[in-house]
């Protein structure tokens, strides 16, 4: 119970840090006051409209990753997969950098774009995971994904050796992931598209247990094996096909969080999940407002900021599980 | 408990039937060994018995009830498997590793109840596994992973218990205990037992009846001292064997070439000498 309560304290004081710090760094007061309405503008402003949405989303995608990684490593029964493992970056990728070099003007067009690409490679991997047989097998979902990924990545490569300089920049940051283009429609629409997969996800929290051991001995235990492996393997994409569309690719989250909170946590999914959600919003929100601060005013990706994050902490990771 | 009826399976692409036309039943409060030969279709016959695979003739029966007929969840609330392999993907402490013997009884959330905590209990203390319970099972010696997940399937609560190579890479003592353990849950707990072994001479001693497989068929069945002969065994291993007893179970000696060189003698002889040991002993 101790540990619960101190997880949610983590996440409300990353929110609250998230929503403090920025080009214009605030205090406590201000925070409060800029949220309640009572500090004056432009803190309000600031507050409301630009960092709490952002703070949000970022916290929210982060959580997701998450919890799609920590689904997908047992799916997958690796514990390297992350939420981009199934192709699906790269979609998502080849959506956004053919609306960017088409010079879309909307600034719902790139997410969108990327959520078709990758809802794209997700039914082009799923197909192809297929043809073994009737049931998912994950061998060849891991080899789908890689092949559709390679041949997204090299018709973005091929669009981007042909059109201008800047275009190629902004599809190079939009790809390395960031928050900037955060808003309050952006953060509802995330939060009622997340809910669906991310409870079903938790409802399968018991059959991801027992898929960890293989195949045969999840079924003697009592898992349906090939609807559990077909249900989390929609149910992964979709939510990370949409964390995409919104945030670009922000690697190392889904990979390192479900790691850290199988150490600290627990290694069973029921409280694993939810653990994973909370640290993994935590990790986002800081990163991103490194990223927004470190070098204010321009910003990193923030996907530059979790690598940064994510790697010494997989190298310690690896050396305790070594050890 | 569990009948097949002239069960044949043939895998895709196969030339032939890996198991043809077998027939098996189960009761409760005995144990069958299936014996047989590396290919002879042990596996697949479990498989089919535990619903892994559909027979393309034939049909599975559990408790009258075709085994289509059941859901996996129902399945495992009836029948514990000790597979020959399975992952270690994130070391489990025992007590994690047992507890999902309970998950065919739990719903999708919610915690266990007491009910649950009292069957892993119980499964931990039959395996004589409890001071384990907060152990990680990757620092757990082969014996002890073995008994683990024996418990693990006995928290299922099962009417059957399903063993595929259970002391495969065990030492004797730790075989043996394995052996006795299930020998002691068929008899204090009125569970089915099917153990798949290749330990012909411990399935003589352990078992109820004996299956011996050849070739995905029976080759024979029934209790041991009238289906482990030396002409059985001989033809099915494709090797030859001398026989003997021990407390009126038939056990086997498989023969060094140089003691058959040729004649029924060598055989004789080198049973002699077996006999002459165990005199010495």
């Amino acid at each position: 119970m101790t540990r619960w309560l101190l997880l949610f304290s983590t996440a409300l004081g990353t929110i609250v840090v998230g929503v403090a710090v920025g080009p214009s760094g605030l205090d406590l007061r201000s925070v409060v006051g800029g949220v309640l309405g009572s500090a004056g503008e432009p803190t309000v402003t600031i507050v409301r409209d630009l960092r709490v949405p952002r703070v949000l989303l970022a916290f929210l995608v982060g959580g997701s990753l998450g919890v799609t990684g920590a689904a997908l490593q047992a799916l997958v029964r690796n514990p390297l997969a992350d939420p981009y493992l199934l192709g699906l970056s790269g979609g998502a990728g080849l959506g956004a950098v053919t609306a960017i070099a088409l010079g879309a003007a909307s600034p719902w067009a790139v997410p969108l774009a990327a959520l078709v690409g990758s809802l794209g490679a997700i039914a082009l991997v799923y197909r192809l995971a297929l043809i073994a047989g009737a049931g998912l097998d994950v061998r060849v979902l891991l080899l789908a994904g890689v092949v559709i990924g390679a041949f997204a990545a090299s018709l973005m490569g091929a669009i981007m050796a042909l059109v201008p300089a800047p275009e190629v920049r902004n599809a190079l940051l939009w790809l390395l992931g960031s928050f900037s283009r955060a808003s309050w429609p952006a953060v509802l629409l995330f939060a009622v598209y997340a809910a669906v997969p991310l409870v079903i996800l938790y409802r399968l929290a018991r059959p991801l247990d027992l898929l960890t051991l293989g195949e045969e001995p999840a079924g003697y235990l009592g898992a349906n094996v090939a609807r559990t492996r077909r249900t989390l393997y929609v149910m992964a994409s979709l939510l990370t096909a949409v964390a995409v569309a919104l945030s670009g690719i922000i690697g190392f989250v889904g990979l390192i969080v479900p790691h850290a909170a199988r150490f600290t946590w627990s290694r069973l999914h029921q409280t694993l999940l939810p653990a994973t959600f909370l640290l993994g919003g935590s990790l986002m929100v800081i990163a991103d407002a490194v990223a927004r601060t470190a070098f204010a005013p321009l910003e990193l990706p923030v996907g530059v900021v979790t690598a940064l994050i994510g790697v010494p902490v997989f190298v310690a990771l690896i050396r305790k599980w070594a050890a | 408990m569990i009948e097949a009826h002239a069960v044949t399976y043939r895998y895709p692409s196969a030339d032939r039937d890996a198991v043809h036309e077998v027939g098996f039943a189960l009761g409760l409060g005995e144990a069958v060994a299936v014996v047989g030969p590396n290919g002879s279709g042990k596996t697949t016959l479990l498989r089919l018995l535990l619903g892994v695979l559909q027979p393309q003739y034939g049909e599975v029966t559990l408790a009258q009830k075709r085994l289509s007929q059941w859901t996996r969840r129902e399945l495992a609330r009836l029948i514990g498997v000790v597979p020959q392999r399975e992952d270690q993907l994130f070391p489990l402490e025992v007590g994690e590793a047992v507890l999902f013997g309970r998950y065919p009884h739990l719903g999708a959330l919610g915690l266990p109840s007491a009910r649950d905590r009292q069957a892993i209990q119980r499964a931990l203390r039959l395996c004589d596994v409890a001071h384990l319970a907060n152990r990680r099972v990757s620092t757990l010696s082969g014996g002890e992973w073995q008994r683990v997940r024996i418990a693990r399937a006995l928290a299922q609560e099962p009417r059957v218990l399903v063993l595929d190579e259970p002391t495969a890479n065990l030492d004797v003592r730790h075989e043996m205990e394995v052996f006795e353990l299930v020998a002691d849950l068929v008899r204090n707990e009125g569970l089915g037992a099917i153990v798949v072994t290749h330990h012909v001479n411990l399935a003589a001693r352990y078992a109820d009846r004996v299956l011996v497989l050849d070739d995905g068929a029976v080759r024979a069945t029934g209790c041991p001292d009238a289906v482990l002969t030396e002409h059985v065994l001989r033809d099915v291993f494709e090797w030859p064997v001398a026989m003997t007893e021990w407390s009126g179970v038939p056990q086997f000696v498989p023969l060094r070439r140089r003691e058959v060189e040729g004649d029924a003698r060598g055989a004789d002889r080198a049973l002699g000498r077996e006999a002459e040991r165990n005199g010495a002993d």
